[in-house]
């Protein structure tokens, strides 16, 4: 059997599926950071002694974690260009939908990370004179940032399987590359092997980078 | 400098402090201290609002802190404040220890804060460390350094939350010099500490608490000779035996 498989149509799909794996890297960066930033100012008012302000952001949280992300990429498919009145791509509304959705998730995270940092630390920035978000911004999260880097980076790793969903909504990302070429040549088996192989590759080798991050942390605590 | 006016506080239904009165006048070094527990570091810590309190008021350099109006941040940056576990910045060097606060806080230029801070670091005798991280230091290397972090903000006066305690033995008097040596230069200082070698040397007035309340408030001559309570007594007799 093995002897029908042709994988030579992998050579000449190479230049799509590098397309579709650079916009699958892409969507994950932006997902990250935008996802980070948005997780922490989440858990900076999860924390808050506001409590409308912790209530609305723990209600965010629990409810995107509580929705399918498939669901979730359908929905603001459909709904963002209700809202913002103007049509969206399916590129912009991948990254738009991440970047919202990662957030809860990186929130929680943030948020053991700040509750990580001894009070002590908080009580020397404020004795030092900072304010709350100097106190916040030099001394609680890149600490809390640093004690939670091997997690927010597992995360990532999650982030990156998880985009290739988009394939919902027709965006092209490297699993719907593949498909897409799987079709042109009819070959979709060798397509979806040669594609699972370079996920694998990717996120194994970068579990095996927080594996390392995690040994160092270690030893500088 | 400092003065402390019936201040209670609780933390739930735990009342911490309870009705506290005291001054530091300008230049005085007072030492604080009591049983584990008594409400040393809370005392301490109502100074300069850190820690909040429900009744009474708190008076520094003739600002209230239970004034609304207060603008706490500018107030705590003008007292300085070290330490029972040092709490130097984990993630920066001892120079960025040294210079962030003076560069956010008080808006000085980065090589003003420098030579703020190195000048500091040679007075506590550590100038070769100014590269290294915290964690790189021992534990009254730290100390110093945070001493000398506090200074950089030109305090009008420092709190000290048991400096040496969590020192090994022969770190103990690396720390208590240069404590020395800024009393002697006229800081005025509240320490709670049980060094009462230091107390004899420098303070001018000793306070003893104990479950919250300020029972002793004495000059230095006057706790030592015959403090007035049973427990100040067996705390004394307890501590001067080692
Ligand atoms: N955050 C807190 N919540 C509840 N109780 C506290 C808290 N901090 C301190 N306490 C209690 O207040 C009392 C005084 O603590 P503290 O001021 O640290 O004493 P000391 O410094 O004299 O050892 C202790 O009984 C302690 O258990
Ligand atoms: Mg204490």
């Amino acid at each position: 059997m093995l002897s029908d498989f042709d994988f030579s149509v992998l050579t000449d799909s190479l230049p799509f599926l590098w397309a579709g794996l650079q916009f699958t890297i892409q969507l994950t960066l932006v997902a990250m950071t935008g996802g980070i930033i948005f997780g922490t100012l989440l858990a900076l008012a999860r924390l808050s002694s506001m409590k409308p302000l912790a209530m609305a952001a723990a209600a965010y949280v629990n409810t995107m974690r509580s929705i399918p992300l498939v669901m979730v990429i359908l929905w603001f498919f459909l709904l963002l260009p209700l809202l913002t009145g103007k049509p969206m791509g399916a590129e912009s509304s991948a990254m738009m939908t991440f970047m919202a959705f990662e957030a809860a998730y990186y929130s929680e995270i943030m948020r053991a990370g700040i509750q990580s940092v001894p009070r002590g630390q908080v009580h020397a920035g404020q004795a030092m004179g900072f304010t709350y978000s100097q106190s916040m911004r030099f001394v609680v999260l890149p600490q809390a940032f640093r004690n939670m880097l091997p997690i927010l980076l597992t995360q990532t790793i999650v982030l990156f399987q998880d985009t290739s969903l988009v394939y919902a909504i027709g965006s092209k990302d490297l699993l719907k590359a593949s498909e897409i070429a799987g079709k042109n040549y009819n070959r979709p088996i060798e397509m979806y092997i040669f594609v699972a192989l370079i996920y694998f590759i990717i996120c194994f080798s970068l579990s095996q980078l927080v594996k390392r991050l995690q040994q160092r942390i270690a030893i500088i605590r | 400098m400092i003065e402390i006016k019936n201040v209670s506080k609780w933390y739930g239904q735990f009342q911490v402090l309870t009705e506290c009165t005291t001054q530091v006048a300008k230049g005085e070094v007072i030492v604080v201290c009591g049983p584990s527990g008594s409400g040393k570091s809370t005392l301490i810590k109502c100074v300069n609002a850190l820690e909040p309190f429900q009744q009474g008021d708190v008076v520094v350099d003739g600002i209230s802190l239970s004034d609304p109006k207060t603008d706490l941040p500018k107030l705590r940056s003008r007292v300085g404040m070290v330490f029972q576990n040092f709490e130097l910045f984990p993630h920066m060097s001892i120079t960025e220890n040294l210079t962030i606060a003076q560069v956010k806080v008080l808006g000085r230029s980065s090589d003003e804060a420098r030579d703020v801070g190195l000048k500091l670091l040679d007075r506590v005798g550590l100038t070769a460390q100014a590269a290294k991280f915290p964690g790189q230091l021992s534990g009254g290397q730290q100390q110093r350094v945070a001493i000398a972090r506090a200074l950089s903000m030109n305090p009008i006066c420092m709190l000290f939350d048991e400096p040496t305690s969590a020192l090994d033995p022969e770190m103990v008097n690396e720390v208590l010099d240069v404590m020395v040596q800024l009393a002697k230069e006229g800081m005025t200082m509240m320490c709670v500490t049980h060094e009462m070698g230091f107390a004899r040397k420098v303070a001018s007035r000793v306070i003893f608490m104990d479950h919250g309340r300020i029972v002793e408030d004495d000059s230095k001559e006057a706790f030592f000779g015959s403090p007035r309570s049973e427990r100040a007594q067996l705390f004394l007799s307890k501590i001067l035996q080692h």
